[in-house]
């Protein structure tokens, strides 16, 4: 395609593996928080539910700067986290991925907690009753009655990702081919003047991803209900 | 291998403070809705913890408040039937009776599964999904489940309930055979009292939390200070008998250790035994033989009890070669009759009184 332009090409290949990587590692981090909220009654439970949905409500600007803060080179998970693995977050493609995750965090985990809650909790017990220990009613029965809710949340999360801004410009700043997403793009291309055809272009690629992701969310969660026989 | 439960458990201002044992063979928890019977049996699965006590079976302790026991309904060996199946909406029938043996890393023996399939009349069924079957193929499917997870004990909250006359009609055969063929105590939840009296070979008789009498079946239906508890209307004794022919006319003769009893035909080979209740309601006292009546079924009696109770009505206990009967009359009749402890008298018992839902394998 001739349309696309190197950089728009980089911008869009960016964005899809931080993307794919932000969707990859919150979906079992979004799994355990969601059957924590749904299931269990423990001290703390509000507040988790709260710094959940933070993201959610915060300014993402807000969310990028307390990023900055703590995953930083000199903020204390950053340092750590190199110091110990070598894993650097700051000005890093690593770093947006982060951040989008952390932005499509709340979106996946709604959408978990709301189908684990209505997985019946009686096959649970009869799946018990049967000889299986708990984590194998887990995958057993309560995962496949839920996974129609997991697909979506785990897409919903990944078009999110895609079109995350506020928080990865403010944590990994704007550099291209390290940090300059679809949407940082766009935005550098608007402050440029005669950039408004890169513009048209990057946007028009934009909402095609969106939507894809959101028909592929809602087809495939349709797919996987009427695998698991719910949709009879 | 028995179970033996003596546990105390309060909610709601409810109380459970009950202790039974059930040996071998069908035991049925009666009792009206909230007199704690699904408390019980959630108790012996592990679906809830009890207060205090402790449950046994054979030589496994299940729970135990005081050395601080309780295993987990995995760790438990006990086959729970639902009373709505419970099965999983995502498997096929065969994958949900293979289930059992997956999740707890047995092999599935083929041999085993084509026996109870066989035993359950589900092959037709493997390929289908829970959601294309009827209520009755359900039930079946959720007993077979229940024991292919080599089960100990099972239990069975009202599996019956949900169905109508003939769906059960369909499945109480298999019950009964399950009771013969495979030596395991049944723990059996009902308020449905034909459902108790074709099934039961022990009674547990609950109200309100607490157990008000147990015993063999047959002596519990037998015994008059009981009958208001499983409704008078309804009350009745349970005669063991063996048929003995089929007459042309439709009728079939079973013996009984009193004599002989005309039902109307019992699809049932000469020699099976047979359990039938016959209704307080359904019985007539005569003290002379009476001559020239249309009932069919005239038997010798003495009477073992009367029972006043607060309205115009009287049970009475009557003995009938080695079985007890029970007859409802009014207290006048009773006075007529001068009926007393020792009063020999003649039973009178139509035909057509016994119900075909009543009439059980022995």
């Amino acid at each position: 395609m001739d349309i696309l332009g190197a950089e728009e090409w980089q911008a869009l290949g960016l964005s899809l593996r931080v993307a794919f990587w932000a969707t990859l590692w919150s979906l079992p981090v979004a799994l355990f928080t969601a059957y924590a909220l749904s299931r269990w009654r423990f001290p703390g439970r509000g507040l988790l539910n709260v710094a959940v949905h933070l993201p959610l409500v915060l300014p993402p600007v807000v969310t990028g700067y307390l990023l900055l803060l703590s995953f930083g080179r000199n903020g204390m998970l950053g340092g750590f986290l190199e110091d110990t693995f070598g894993l650097v977050f700051a000005f890093r493609w690593t770093g947006a991925a982060l951040a989008a995750a952390v932005m499509g965090f709340p979106l996946m985990v709604r959408a978990i907690w709301l189908s684990l809650d209505a997985v019946d909790r009686r096959l649970e017990e009869a799946s018990g009753t049967l000889g299986a220990p708990p984590w194998r009613v887990f995958l057993t029965v309560t995962l496949p009655l839920a996974l129609p809710g997991v697909v979506a949340g785990a897409l919903l999360a990944f078009a999110k990702a895609m079109g995350e801004f506020g928080a990865t410009i403010t944590f990994v700043s704007n550099i291209p081919g390290e940090t300059r997403t679809l949407a940082s793009a766009i935005y550098t291309f608007l402050q440029v003047p005669g950039g408004e055809g890169a513009v048209a272009v990057l946007v028009g690629v934009s909402i095609a991803v969106s939507a894809l992701a959101l028909v592929g969310a809602e087809a495939l969660s349709r797919a996987v209900a009427r695998r698991i026989g719910m949709a009879e | 291998m028995s179970l033996s439960v003596d546990i105390g458990h309060g909610f709601g201002g409810f109380s459970l403070e009950a202790a039974f044992e059930a040996p071998e063979g069908v035991t049925a928890l009666f009792g009206r809705s909230g007199a704690g019977k699904t408390t019980l049996v959630n108790a012996v699965a592990g679906l809830l913890r009890p207060e205090c006590g402790r449950i046994v079976l054979g030589e496994r302790v299940l729970f135990d408040s005081a050395a601080g026991v309780c295993l987990r309904p995995h760790e438990r060996r006990i086959g729970y039937v639902f009373q709505e199946g419970r099965l999983f909406p995502h498997m096929s029938v065969a994958r949900n009776l293979s289930y059992p043996a997956r999740v707890s890393g047995r092999k599935v023996d083929p041999a085993e599964t084509a026996r109870v399939v066989e035993m359950l009349g589900i092959g037709p069924l493997m390929e289908r999904r829970p959601g294309a079957l009827s209520g009755g193929e359900k039930q079946r499917v959720a007993l077979g489940r229940a024991l292919l997870s080599a089960p100990e004990m099972l239990l069975m909250d009202e599996p019956l309930a949900a169905l109508d006359a003939e769906r059960k009609g369909e499945i109480l055969p298999y019950i009964e055979r399950l009771r013969d063929e495979m030596r395991l105590p049944i723990l059996y939840v009902s308020h449905a009292l034909d459902e108790v009296a074709r099934l039961a070979t022990t009674v547990v008789l609950l109200a309100d939390g607490r157990v008000v009498k147990a015993g063999s079946a047959e002596a519990l239906f037998a015994d008059p200070d009981l009958a208001p508890r499983f409704g008078l209307r309804e009350a009745g004794a349970l005669l063991t008998g063996e048929v003995v022919m089929h007459h042309p006319d439709g009728l079939t003769e079973l013996r009984v250790s009193g004599g002989v009893l005309y039902l109307p035909g019992i699809e049932a080979a000469p020699g099976t035994r047979l359990r039938i209740r016959i209704e307080a309601q359904d019985v007539i006292l005569s003290r002379d033989r009476p001559e020239g009546l249309s009932a069919l079924n005239i038997l010798p009696a003495v009477v073992e009890a009367v029972k006043h109770g607060e309205g115009p009505g009287v049970i009475v206990q009557l003995r009938i070669g080695a079985d007890l009967v029970l007859a409802r009359l009014t207290r006048r009749s009773a006075e007529a009759l001068e009926l007393a402890p020792g009063r020999a008298c003649h039973a009178i018992v139509k035909s057509v009184a016994v119900a075909r839902g009543d009439i059980g394998r022995v």
